[in-house]
């Protein structure tokens, strides 16, 4: 998640036959972001499938069997731009089998569009990824209601839909939700306004991804600094990691966790340049006043708001693996730098967690961790649970606390 | 409330770093695989800057088809020494030579790179390999995880990837498995070239423009050699040209460019209508699904 004002990286999703593929390919087609050979293998594929025209879902089904199949597997990364902006685009699969995908793409996206089938409005995935975009706190949410062609490009059934939608997605406390009526097939909303939707005044698609603020990191957020690597130069350790949150400064008191230890920068560089201050996501190597034991897997931090240093984590999950979780697992758990093991204590009552399940969790860890909620700081409110046994990644947990 | 933001440029070398540095935190014997093309090029310098001041703590791997351009392997051989690194060399000529590979009635020598890479992988026990591979340069790459998991036969199983989220990267294998990392999946080829503007790196002198005899093969500009062209009825030309990508002489296809400064290879990207895999390499041609089956084989 390295955040630029001038790069947007969303997500999608949309339940089978939504479209959603077909709303990449023509967000990609219409910016002009599909190079000549990539159309022309389009236009061969469609036509050898005995299409007339190019089906633009083909740019994004790069596979063997999803193109059989005609369905999307996978997370596809997707690059583009515009004048105004780049776009990092995580296109997710929208089967509820495949909910995990959409908690990948998710996870490091600024934006979310759910997509809804006009003549079909909100059903029970709608609402799934709604749950899945509130949970992973994706910031922005656009509910691009697609087929509008299909429906007459009717503002009643557009308006009903969004209604419904809100209603039903009340309580799950997603931000503030962007609806456009679009149709991908034919194009309307999707780069270019449409003709055939005077009753509606607000931007295309790309028109609002192309000017949606993006938050920068603040700078005076609580400074989070994990360890992950230790360069030692002759008699100096130069401590390297990712500052993941806020800003450390020369001379900043800082404490080390788990140990707790205290001390202070004497020199911070940013990949080979000395500096006085340095801000999240910089890749920073900081030296400290004292030879201290610190190393991978620790967090350094500065500051009045110290992370919880806990062995009882309690947090929200999805399960992703097929393999279920249990009461009583042994698992690791990997927070920031750190990996640790951990036991299932409790899944809010429920015995076991099975594949894009949603639920709660408390683990107990065998070693204290520095945490903070999600809700405040995504790099340090996130784990993955992994399998110790062959390294699977079982869970994506986000810290809550009370 | 103040803010602070990074240009793409450095938060692109910030993520890459970053998982330069998880590798070396996590594996025992990382390598970087590098060709001498700009990726791999850009690799090292970002690994350099990431260690920096101390050095490196991986060695470099070479996979030589024997088909090199010339100026590439003086390239590689120049950095190895200049930064006093460890090359490692899987050579495809070898395995030929020894009757274990055989070669291909189309010379082209990118799909036989595949064992000997695998078995060098296994040979020196190697536990994370760094490939310049970029999701922005193929769908199937696309799909592509940072940190992705490879048996001992190197296989790529696109249905059975492990989901990565946020950047916390799970590297865990077992004994014989290896994790193929990718720390440019984020850059695209217009990144790349910017940041090789940016960080003024020297590249081999074939990725700008010159003059070269070359003969036209599936609608790519290829370089006459030894390797096996030009046959009866493709006619040799100079042509002014640049490459958009290195590998093995016999699939690569130059551009006619006259492009002689990365400023004008810049404005040549910025400005082109075709990929520069769909421009550059012929393998990729084979097939609606030719990087997935080769991916899937163990390619990188």
């Amino acid at each position: 998640m390295s955040t630029t004002i001038d790069t947007l990286r969303f997500a999608t999703a949309g339940s089978v036959d939504d479209g959603k593929s077909t709303l990449v390919g023509r967000l990609l087609h219409d910016s002009k972001s599909v190079l000549a050979d990539q159309l022309e293998a389009v236009e061969q594929a469609s036509l050898s499938r005995g299409k007339d025209a190019p089906d633009l879902a083909l740019l994004t089904d790069g596979l063997r069997a999803e193109r059989e199949q005609g369905i999307t597997i996978d997370v596809a990364y997707r690059y583009f731009a515009t004048a105004r902006r780049r776009f990092i685009l995580a296109d997710t699969p929208g089967h509820v089998q495949y909910t995990r995908n959409m908690v990948t793409g998710a996870s490091t996206a600024e934006l979310a569009i759910i997509l809804v089938d006009a003549r079909n409005g909100v059903v029970e995935q709608t609402r799934r990824h709604a749950a899945v975009a509130a949970l992973l706190r994706v910031p922005h949410v656009v509910l691009a209601v697609n087929k509008m062609d299909l429906v007459g490009y009717e503002r009643a059934g557009f308006e009903r839909i969004v209604a419904d939608f809100t209603a039903q997605t009340a309580e799950l406390g997603l931000p503030e939700v962007t609806a456009i009526p679009v149709s991908a097939l034919v194009g309307d909303n999707v780069v270019d306004r449409s003709t055939h939707m005077d009753w509606y005044g607000g931007p295309a698609l790309l028109e609002f991804l192309e000017s949606v603020p993006v938050a920068a990191d603040p700078a005076d957020a609580p400074a989070r600094f994990p360890v992950q690597y230790v360069i030692r130069h002759g008699d100096i350790r130069h401590y390297a990691g990712q500052l993941v949150s806020g800003s450390l400064r020369v001379g900043d008191r800082v404490t080390v966790h788990p140990s707790g230890e205290t001390s202070e920068i004497t020199a911070i560089d940013v990949l080979g340049t000395e500096v006085r201050a340095a801000h999240a996501p910089q890749s920073i190597g900081v030296r400290l006043a004292d030879q201290r034991d610190v190393s991978r897997g620790d967090m350094i931090t500065a500051g009045p708001e110290a992370p919880v240093l806990t062995q009882d984590v309690t947090a929200a999950v999805c399960h992703l693996a097929d393999r279920p979780l249990r009461v009583g697992d042994r698992v690791l758990l990997r927070h920031a730098t750190r990996t640790v093991k951990a036991i299932v204590r409790d899944l809010a009552g429920a015995a076991r967690l099975t594949a894009n399940d949603l639920g709660r969790i408390t683990l107990r860890s065998a070693e204290p961790l520095p945490l903070d909620a999600y809700a405040v700081s995504r790099r340090t409110g996130a784990f993955i649970l992994i399998d110790p046994a062959d390294g699977a990644t079982l869970t994506a947990g986000m810290v809550e606390f009370g | 409330m103040s803010t602070f933001t990074l240009s793409h440029l450095d938060a692109l070398e910030s993520e890459a770093v970053h998982i330069f540095r998880e590798v070396a935190g996590e594996f025992e014997r990382p390598v970087i695989l590098f060709s001498g093309g700009k990726d791999s090029i850009v690799m090292l310098h970002l690994a350099l800057k990431a260690f920096a001041p101390a050095a490196i703590p991986f060695s470099l791997l070479h996979v030589d088809t024997g088909h090199n351009f010339p100026e590439v392997l003086e390239y590689r051989d120049r950095v190895v020494t200049a930064h006093g690194l460890r090359l490692h060399v899987a050579s495809v000529q070898d395995y030929i030579d020894r009757g274990v590979l055989r070669e291909r009635p189309d010379g082209t020598r990118n799909p036989l790179q595949t064992v000997p890479l695998t078995e060098k992988i296994q040979s020196e026990k190697f536990d994370a390999v760094f490939g310049g591979g970029r999701r922005d340069e193929e769908k199937a790459r696309a799909k592509e995880r940072v940190f992705s998991l490879r048996d001992e036969f190197s296989q790529w199983d696109p249905r059975r990837q492990r989901p990565e989220l946020w950047n916390l990267y799970n590297g865990r294998h077992a004994p014989g498995e290896h994790v193929r990392v990718f720390p440019l999946s984020n850059w695209t080829e217009l990144d790349v070239w910017q940041y090789i503007a940016r960080e003024d790196i020297d590249l081999p002198q074939i990725y700008f423009a010159h003059h070269r005899e070359v003969f036209q093969r599936g609608g790519m500009w290829l370089t006459a050699g030894e390797w096996g062209g030009p046959r009866d009825g493709e006619s040799v030309a100079k042509r002014q040209v640049r490459y958009r990508t290195v590998g093995d002489m016999s699939c690569t296809g130059a551009v006619d460019s006259d492009a002689d400064s990365i400023e004008k290879v810049i404005a040549e990207i910025a400005a082109s209508r075709l990929t520069e895999r769909g421009a550059t390499r012929a393998d990729d041609k084979l097939s609606e699904a030719a990087m997935e089956d080769r991916k899937r084989e163990g390619y990188f």
